[in-house]
């Protein structure tokens, strides 16, 4: 048994059973498979995550979301007096991540493509978007920059699901996505 | 000491105190039997505060309750993370460790009074990080991720804890080497100790790494050094995180190896199957830091997807080559044992009412379909965008970690406190059911942490309802349902905690004393033909198994395959709906 040693020395040429043979080959045809299904998501697959990422000084960072910001606000989100941004369909957006908040709101259109700029300006956060559920880790020092194309309207919220504090429960953003044409 | 209590034996020009073990004829070191007993104590003491705080940590995701303010939130469930992670389970390791290179190879410990000062630095570590974290500002997760900073003790009492289990290596490695000098055994090590070796090797992966990004965060929270980059921590400290678990595996797989040799008499289908295994576990296991860094910036998804995979998925092979050979060796002893009739006598008649066994199957069980099929479809590279930081994570490594290796180091202690202990179980009616109401409260916990992590759910939060952020948002109902039923769970789970931690204490302190006469049948019920023969070891003594008629494996293992392969297709589906992304 297996807490004594092996009454045959030499164990290692003991035959092993045809079923256990089999299920070694499944199992190891099974890993590649999955091996490869990664990598033909990359090719073919609609989802995956860019890996476009610059070392950025944080306060460069937020410096260039003001100045989007600025340029393409349209409001400002209920009596938050967070700004509601609209920027052109297929140009750059920033969303900072700070202790605690994602800033600004966002509102796209629906279909169209955006190069999305994230990236945080203290602390590590996670950018989890809600319902559609994509989520993505923040890093301060790293802008990571992805062309993202929303498929639905309606109200979606970034929920911060990297711990980042006591505060980290109030972390919340805002991205709005309206039919093409509709924005401000 | 049962029978001949303080036989003293000299080897090598050191002498040793021995008892023989009336069970398994076994020469025991007394050394090596006070250590085992010192760190499994200690490993249950922690395993009883870690799993309170678990339940309180349960009871306040769940929405209607609701138990703890923010702060106490984030501070104890900071605590839980390292008290069940580390302590508990390393404390239990150093134990298992010692069992099995002293007592399996029949041979002396090395050097115990270094074993000791491995012992102290551990219990000086773990106090010391848990003395931190009560103090209110190190609540930063069993994760530290920097540039969040706790106190400089929290880290000091990490490194030393490191250092103290490093040591307890360097013992049971040190023991192995005076066992093949002496000759203490034939041929090989036994599968069990070539898995606890698999373990010691990992282990000592892990603390290097460990080693490498704690002492410098330490220094930073001291000032002396200016930063600490984020994306180098985590892959470091990954090395420690996740390959910890894997130290974890290796010493859950070998447990149920001895298990079912002690209580069926079962041996290995194949000494070279079952090795090559946990082999593989060695050369691949480690590159699992990547898990923790799939929608990270600033990695290549080259990188991603060779190291999430562990080289080709070569590790989980490793797995599921244990997930078929221990139910296999299991019907293989079984029918030989006279369970022949139809394909699943052999499982209907296991001794069902040995906790032992009990919990070593459900562990397997669990392991296997919650923990094990998750981890992979929470490490394929895209599928993670989906699953990162919701509470599918900790979903899944409850799988893996409480209902697979909390379970199975559970079902040992029931060998452990006749073999080792020396004392009979009380009772052993309530003994009975509690792996099944531990199992059941832990396989709730990781399935319904899954369900509302696939609904979106975060981790480490400490209100769903967003009641106090400026920008509400309401999770779907089904999520509120998934994290009640989860706190239910969690109270079944603590039940069984609780029992557990009562059986083992009241055991050690009035449990019957166990001697020659009585030391068979104080491990539990067992098939007729392993009592008859006065041993397990009696049944089958050595090496491989013969019979290889396994239509009951091959039913569970088909089974198996099919469920992980749905659910596999089934996420990717999902992920075809995500808004598109590039």
């Amino acid at each position: 048994m297996a807490l004594r040693p092996p009454e045959v020395r030499v164990w290692w040429n003991e035959p092993i059973a045809r079923g256990e043979l089999l299920w070694i080959v499944i199992a190891f045809l099974w890993g590649l498979f999955m091996f490869g299904m990664m990598i033909y998501w990359h090719l073919e697959g609609k989802q995956n995550l860019s890996t476009e990422v610059y070392r950025i000084d944080p306060e460069v960072f937020a410096q260039r979301a003001e100045e989007t910001t600025e340029k393409y606000k349209i409001g400002e989100e209920g009596d938050t007096g967070i700004p509601i941004v609209a920027p052109p369909p297929g140009s750059d957006v920033y969303m900072v991540a700070r202790l605690w908040e994602w800033w600004p709101v966002l509102q796209l259109e629906k279909g169209q493509s955006y190069r999305l700029h994230i990236s945080s300006v203290d602390w590590q956060h996670g950018f989890s978007l809600q319902p559609v559920n994509i989520n993505l880790q923040v890093h301060p020092g790293l802008e990571h920059i992805i062309t993202i194309t929303p498929q639905e309207t309606g109200v979606f919220t970034v929920v911060c699901n990297e711990y980042c504090g006591l505060g980290h429960h109030t972390m919340t953003g805002r991205i709005r996505v309206v039919e093409p044409g509709q924005g401000g | 000491m049962a029978t001949a209590a303080g036989e003293l034996g000299v080897i090598g020009g050191i002498a040793a105190k021995f008892r023989s073990c009336p069970a398994t004829g076994l020469k025991v070191d007394l050394a090596a039997e006070r250590l085992i007993k010192a760190n499994a104590v200690v490993a249950v003491v922690y395993l009883a505060i870690g799993g309170l705080l678990g339940l309180l940590v349960a009871l306040t995701r769940w929405p209607a309750i609701h138990l703890l303010d923010a702060d106490t939130f984030y501070l104890v469930l900071t605590a839980h993370g390292i008290n069940v992670l580390l302590f508990w389970i390393i404390f239990f390791e150093i134990a298992v460790l010692y069992f099995a290179s002293a007592i399996l190879l029949n041979c002396r410990l090395a050097t115990p009074w270094l074993a000791w000062m491995a012992f102290v630095l551990m219990i000086v570590g773990s106090l010391l990080t848990n003395w931190a974290v009560l103090q209110g500002d190190s609540s930063v997760m069993f994760t530290s991720y920097v540039p969040m900073q706790a106190s400089p003790n929290f880290y000091l009492g990490l490194i030393l804890f490191a250092v103290g289990a490093l040591i307890g290596c360097g013992v049971f490695f040190g023991t192995l080497v005076i066992a093949r000098e002496e000759r203490t055994y034939e041929g090989s090590v036994p599968l069990v100790t070539f898995g606890a070796i698999t373990a010691a090797i990992i282990a000592v992966f892990t603390i290097a790494s460990g080693a490498i990004i704690l002492i410098p965060t330490w220094l930073w929270s001291l000032g002396y050094i200016a930063n600490i980059d984020t994306l180098m921590y985590k892959l470091v400290w990954w090395g420690m995180g996740h390959s910890s678990q894997q130290i974890n595996v290796s010493a859950q797989v070998a447990i149920w190896y001895a298990i079912i040799g002690l209580l069926l008499g079962a041996k290995p289908l194949s000494e070279k199957v079952s090795r090559t295994a946990f082999f593989l576990y060695i050369l691949f296991l480690q590159l699992a830091s990547a898990h923790h860094l799939l929608v990270e910036p600033g990695l290549s998804a080259e990188w991603k997807v060779f190291n999430t995979s562990y080289a080709l998925y070569l590790a989980v092979l490793g797995s599921l080559i244990h997930g078929m050979t221990v139910p296999g060796a299991i019907e293989a002893a079984q029918r030989k044992n006279g369970y022949v009739n139809g394909m699943f006598e052999w499982l209907r008649k296991a001794p069902w009412d040995n906790p032992a066994f009990a919990g070593m199957f459900l562990s397997l069980v669990l392991f296997g379909f919650l923990g094990g099929i998750s981890g992979v479809v929470l490490g394929s590279e895209q599928l993670n965008i989906m699953m990162h930081n919701t509470l599918y994570v900790p979903g899944h490594f409850h799988g893996t970690v409480v209902a697979g290796t909390t379970l199975a180091f559970m079902a040992l202690t029931y060998l452990v406190l006749p073999l080792i202990f020396q004392r009979q179980v009380i009772w052993p009616k309530l003994a009975k059911w509690q792996p099944y109401l531990f199992g059941i409260g832990a396989g709730g916990i990781s399935l319904f942490m899954m369900g509302a992590g696939t609904l979106g759910v975060s981790r480490r939060h400490w209100d769903i309802t967003f009641s106090d952020a400026l920008l509400s948002f309401d999770y779907p109902p089904a999520a509120f349902l998934m994290m009640g039923l989860n706190g239910i769970f969690a109270i079944l789970a603590s039940i069984g905690g609780i029992l557990y931690i009562l059986i083992t204490v009241g055991t050690v302190l009035w449990g019957k004393k166990v001697d020659a006469s009585n030391a068979l049948e104080s491990l539990g019920p067992m098939p007729a033909r392993v009592l008859q023969s006065g041993s397990s070891a009696n049944v089958a003594k050595h090496g491989s198994a013969e019979a290889h008629h396994l239509p009951g494996t091959y039913v569970i293992v088909g089974v198996f395959f099919v469920s992980f392969v749905l659910y596999y297709f089934v996420n990717w589906k999902y992920l075809s709906e995500l808004w598109p992304m590039s």
